[in-house]
């Protein structure tokens, strides 16, 4: 059981090796291209310069974030964590018994109370 | 060296694995054999990837073309079939610039953080009949998992690139793609249960009927929520051209840029992927035993139409009316999708916990008729809503002032 | 077991790596991205320990939504590349964790770690493996689940058993804490915002 359990990911650490490698590669044989003189590698400061719009660029490119996107990170890691919870239980389901659906019922239906006050908040919004 | 793969191996039921590995195992000591199996199966994976990316720019482009009634891309070769050749050389020979003032280490990492997760969700997904690189048991979980690891990648690009738009672009997507997840991971719950199995291998073999059928809400809300992963329209404010540039790669050029686009367009053919085999049947089909990679790329060929389709149809959703779909419209059709999907499954199934194909038959009658009626009802909802809610003009619209908000 | 070997040691040094670089990187957003390959190299981790479920959900959840939720707060601060200054909580953040790694050393140190007997280990990786899934009957059958009792027993090893039996009542909990969280940081990031 473990050496099969092993095999698999043993595969998909290989993968993952590839995986990384692969665009690695990739990028390498630019910046050899780039020596052997197949693509151009003379940069200008006026090359280098941000674009926008082809308008000299004012300011820095950072802002202060818009607090709202912090919102709707909260809203998205609760949720997340609650549907994990759900998934061994939706894999066994088919086995399951009333009590299960209940729990679930139960389970689900409390988070839908924050959800409810989110969307009662208007924080579910983007332009208030 | 006489390796011969063991029928109590796990990798035993996995078709094309055993061919090579036996293969393999005449020549090598066995594990070598295992090393060489799995890598030509990576192969085949990698090049999945990135040639069907490859493939992809040009069929949308060229089925564009058709949509707009223009031609597209016709020069090179048959059909301008080489354009997408054509394209990597101009690219590769393009100057590689990293603008001033990045974070150059993270700016050139974001090529590597866009291609690997896409590569690593190849490795569960069933191409063939039994033929997968590794069944797991959690497998809609992994490619969920694998999947969200992009978000950061995005993060990088627009941070990395000292530009604002690049920035604006980021924190868009990444907006979009937090919202979309929730539904997503809800609407995969009733295909998991259904199956009785997170294993792809074991979702095909539940579908006697295609999950398209038996659950068309969790398949519209899939549908929706992946099109918005994949940054397309209608959800594509994160790289709106006529906005803000090309959003998070704006400053991205050469290779680099090559690289993000494959990601992309190499993403359109996973997730296409992905959707055949939790909704379409994969592999299964006539003559699967020989046939099943032919109908997996059939009915991948299929959903990537589909998408271009899309593409093609809708005008893009402002950033509001983006988030108010997934939060007001999917969100709710996903938990409707999941209880209804919950009762029938308690009520239909067999005393040993089993679905037969006469019960997929009965909650595909209810769920298409409960697709219909929610759709409409939500939908007339979040119409309502959203048409009457103008928005207020930004405080300052000067460009480049740093009071404008990032929205 | 010598490639099992070879990677944890790989995903330690990467772990320890990563986790020094959060800390000692004066730019707030490297040390965020560091921070989720500390996550990465944790799901590692749990993979070898052939806990596969918690594996992805680690890169679900931290990777995912935790990682995001950091550079948001992040991207919310005033300097992003210097850091903050040297301040007065550098004292507690050397102590409060000192004290959460020796806890943990006592723990680990202390408990009784007993080996699995040889004849039950197919047993137990069997139901270890297959935490979240349906196990058949003859896999069970075939591994020593002989009894009708040990037979069910085993099936009703799995996680979801587990949530729905002897944990009833903390996931209930959770999901309270999830609300109140839930709540809590809404009203907190719109009083601040708005």
């Amino acid at each position: 059981m473990l050496e099969d359990y092993f095999r698999q990911y043993g595969l998909i650490a290989i993968l993952a090796l590839v995986a990384v490698a692969v665009p690695t590669s990739m990028l390498a044989f630019s910046w050899l291209a780039s020596r052997v003189g197949i693509r151009p590698a003379n940069p200008t400061p006026v090359k280098l310069e941000t674009y926008e719009c082809g308008v000299e660029t004012i300011g820095g490119a950072w802002n202060r974030f818009n607090f709202r996107y912090y919102l709707y990170a909260i809203l998205f890691v609760i949720f997340d964590v609650e549907v994990v919870f759900l998934y061994p239980w939706a894999t066994k389901f088919i086995r399951l018994e009333l009590f299960a659906l209940i729990e679930m019922g139960v389970f689900v239906a409390i988070l839908l109370v924050g959800w409810a006050y989110a969307w009662r908040k208007r924080d579910l919004e983007w332009g208030s | 060296m006489n390796c011969q793969l063991a029928p109590d191996n796990i990798l035993y039921g996995n078709g094309l694995y055993r061919l090579l590995y036996d293969a393999a195992g005449t020549l090598l000591p066995c594990w070598l054999a295992y090393l060489a199996a799995g890598l030509v199966i990576i192969f085949i994976l990698v090049n999945g990837v990135l040639l069907g990316a490859a493939v992809i720019t040009w069929t949308e482009r060229r089925l564009l073309g058709r949509f707009q009634n223009r031609v597209g891309p016709n020069r090179w070769g048959p059909f301008g079939l080489l354009q997408p050749i054509a394209d990597l050389f101009k690219l590769l020979t393009k100057e590689d610039l990293t603008p001033a003032g990045a974070d150059r280490i993270v700016f050139a990492l974001v090529p590597i953080a866009m291609v690997a997760p896409l590569i690593l969700m190849t490795a569960v997904i069933p191409f063939a009949q039994n033929t997968a690189l590794a069944s797991l048991n959690v497998g809609v979980l992994y490619l969920l998992a694998i999947s969200s690891v992009t978000t950061i990648a995005i993060f990088m690009a627009g941070w990395s690139s000292n530009n604002r738009y690049a920035m604006f672009g980021a924190a868009r997507a990444v907006a979009v793609l937090i919202s979309y997840e929730v539904p997503v991971v809800l609407s995969l719950l009733g295909v998991v249960m259904v199956a009785g199995s997170m294993s792809l291998g074991q979702v095909v073999e539940a579908q006697a009927l295609p999950f398209l059928l038996v659950q068309p809400l969790a398949f519209f809300v899939f549908l929706a929520g992946m099109s918005a992963e994949l940054n397309r329209t209608p959800f594509d404010v994160a790289e709106a051209e006529s906005e803000i540039i090309a959003g998070y790669h704006t400053e991205y050029s050469g290779i680099k840029f090559a690289l993000i686009q494959a990601a992309e367009f190499g993403g359109v053919v996973v997730v296409s992927a992905i959707v055949a085999t939790l909704f379409l049947g994969g592999w299964s089909g006539p003559l699967s035993e020989y046939l099943g990679w032919l109908w997996f790329l059939l009915k991948t060929g299929v959903v990537v139409f589909l998408f271009i389709w899309i593409r093609a149809t809708y005008p893009r959703l402002r950033i509001d009316q983006i988030m108010a779909f997934s939060w007001k419209f999917l969100l709710p059709l996903s938990l409707i999708n999941l209880l209804a999907v919950s009762l029938e499954v308690f009520f239909l199934r067999g005393e040993t916990g089993q679905l037969t194909a006469t019960d997929l038959g009965i909650m595909t009658g209810i769920n298409l008729v409960l697709a219909v009626a929610a759709i409409a009802f939500f939908g007339n909802l979040i119409r309502r809503r959203v048409k009457f809610e103008t928005r207020r003009p930004a405080q300052n619209v000067v460009p480049g002032v740093s009071t404008i908000e990032v929205s | 077991m010598l490639f099992q070997d070879i990677i944890f040691w790989v995903l330690a040094v990467t772990a320890i790596g990563a986790a020094l670089g959060v800390v000692l990187i004066r730019d707030l957003f490297r040390s965020a991205l560091l921070l989720a390959v500390v996550f990465v190299a944790v799901a590692g981790f749990f993979a070898l320990l052939s806990a596969e479920f918690l594996a992805v959900v680690q890169v679900l959840i931290y990777v995912g939504a935790i990682s995001i939720l950091f550079i948001f707060a992040i991207m919310l601060t005033r300097n992003v590349r210097e850091g903050n200054l040297p301040n007065r909580l550098q004292l507690p953040a050397v102590l409060f964790p000192a004290l959460l790694l020796a806890a943990l050393v006592v723990a680990v140190v202390s408990s009784d770690w007993r080996p699995i007997p040889e004849e039950e280990l197919g047993r137990a990786q069997l139901t270890q493996t297959q935490a979240v899934n349906i196990v058949a009957e003859e896999t069970l059958a075939a591994e020593g689940f002989s009894t009708a009792a040990a037979l069910e027993n085993a099936q009703q090893a799995g996680l979801a058993d587990l949530l729905i039996g002897a944990f009833v009542l903390p996931f209930e909990a959770v999901s309270l804490l999830l609300l109140a969280a839930l709540i809590g940081g809404l009203a907190l990031a719109r009083s601040r915002g708005g």
